[in-house]
């Protein structure tokens, strides 16, 4: 039986109905590209999102269509993710900042008096 | 200069036939909407889609301020007959391979001819071909790689690309068919005519043809498919304008 529909695009493709749902097989998928957008020259590239897409070159056609069709946009990069070495949520103990560290703290550094000094010894 | 009586006719003809290629074919790749075969892809047809469409409101706000009916009006109270689009994108999409060169084919022609009347003498439409040259760009440069991208995949895909090149290609043509005006026009330095249009369009085309390892179709009857321009069309055009008018019929008064 054909599937019927409102839609007169659906009626026209004389699609089977089918009772059975298909599982698509890993190669039935494209692999992904993680997709950085630049809002002008000279900022940093920002992740915003990724595609499937074949290869580099469709990745940036769709990447530009994707996340770059309503704000500022000047610049596209995109990457496999594949290619994208990472590190383990398991390990996000690395990053943790031990108390005593201050002084990769910038706040922690006292220059405001040195620099009143210097002011005030070459307005003399 | 001051333009003719002749000069006006001769635009409004040209406006036409642009406004009405750029409306129909975003109509019809729009039917890809949700049935594209990838959903990004499907995301970018659509745009592009959508992008002809603007393209059209722009130029058939040109045609109003000359004096024509409201873009809406326009677009959705005619009759197939008074439709001035090529043969070309009024045939159905078919399959995603003819859709695709029908696009290439389409979008090349429609870049040149924007190109070409960035420089017309007729300020108005030298402004609206100036401002989608970013569009255009974009258009041209999807379908370039598409067809390449398919012309060097394999067996299958270079043998379905090729197929639709052979069927599009004859159609494609009627995109250049001569007009009365051209002569006039080309003189008048508003635009250079038909034929300067399709020998860059065979030149650009045919080296992307031939870059990608296929073959340009040999044409025996270049006018095959030309009347569209003077209302002549195939029986594709009037049920494409009953789907797209269906709602607007419903209530033409109503304010969207």
């Amino acid at each position: 039986m054909k599937i019927v529909s409102l839609d007169p695009r659906v009626n026209r493709s004389s699609i089977n109905q089918t009772e059975e749902s298909v599982v698509l097989k890993k190669l039935d998928q494209f692999q992904t590209y993680e997709v950085f957008a630049q809002t002008k020259r000279g900022v940093h590239h920002v992740h915003v999102g990724s595609v499937h897409a074949a290869n580099k070159k469709i990745a940036v056609l769709f990447a530009k269509e994707q996340y770059a069709r309503r704000g500022e946009c000047v610049n596209i990069w995109v990457v496999k993710t594949s290619d994208i070495a990472t590190t383990e949520y398991e390990d996000s103990d690395i990053f943790d900042t031990l108390d005593e560290k201050t002084h990769r703290n910038p706040e922690s550094y006292k220059v405001l008096d040195r620099i009143k000094k210097y002011k005030e010894r070459t307005s003399k | 200069m001051e333009l003719t009586e002749r000069h006006v006719e001769g635009l409004k003809h040209l406006l036409y036939k642009m406004a009405d290629d750029l409306l129909i074919i975003g109509h019809r790749n729009s039917e890809w909407t949700g049935m594209g075969p990838i959903l990004e892809e499907d995301i970018a047809f659509s745009s592009m889609a959508q992008d002809k469409i603007g393209q059209s409101l722009a130029i058939y706000s040109i045609l109003h301020e000359m004096g024509e009916q409201e873009p809406d009006t326009v677009a959705f109270t005619r009759n197939a007959s008074s439709f001035h689009c090529s043969q070309l994108v009024e045939q159905p999409i078919g399959e995603y391979d003819f859709s695709l060169v029908r696009h290439f084919l389409y979008d090349y022609a429609d870049a040149i001819r924007f190109d070409m009347l960035s420089n017309s003498i007729f300020e108005p439409l030298a402004m609206v071909c100036k401002k989608f040259r970013g569009e255009l760009k974009y258009h041209t440069m999807h379908a370039n790689i598409w067809i390449k991208d398919l012309a060097e995949g394999n067996e299958e895909s270079k043998t379905r690309i090729q197929n639709a090149l052979n069927k599009a290609y004859p159609m494609a043509l009627s995109l250049f068919e001569p007009s009365e005006f051209d002569k006039e026009l080309s003189e008048a330095e508003i635009f250079s005519g038909e034929d300067e249009c399709r020998t860059i369009w065979e030149k650009e085309v045919g080296a992307v043809i031939l870059e990608a390892g296929l073959e340009i179709p040999q044409v025996s009857d270049t006018e095959e498919y030309y009347g569209g321009r003077s209302g002549k069309h195939t029986e594709h055009l009037q049920p494409l304008l009953d789907e797209m008018t269906e709602v607007f019929q419903i209530d033409p008064t109503a304010d969207w």
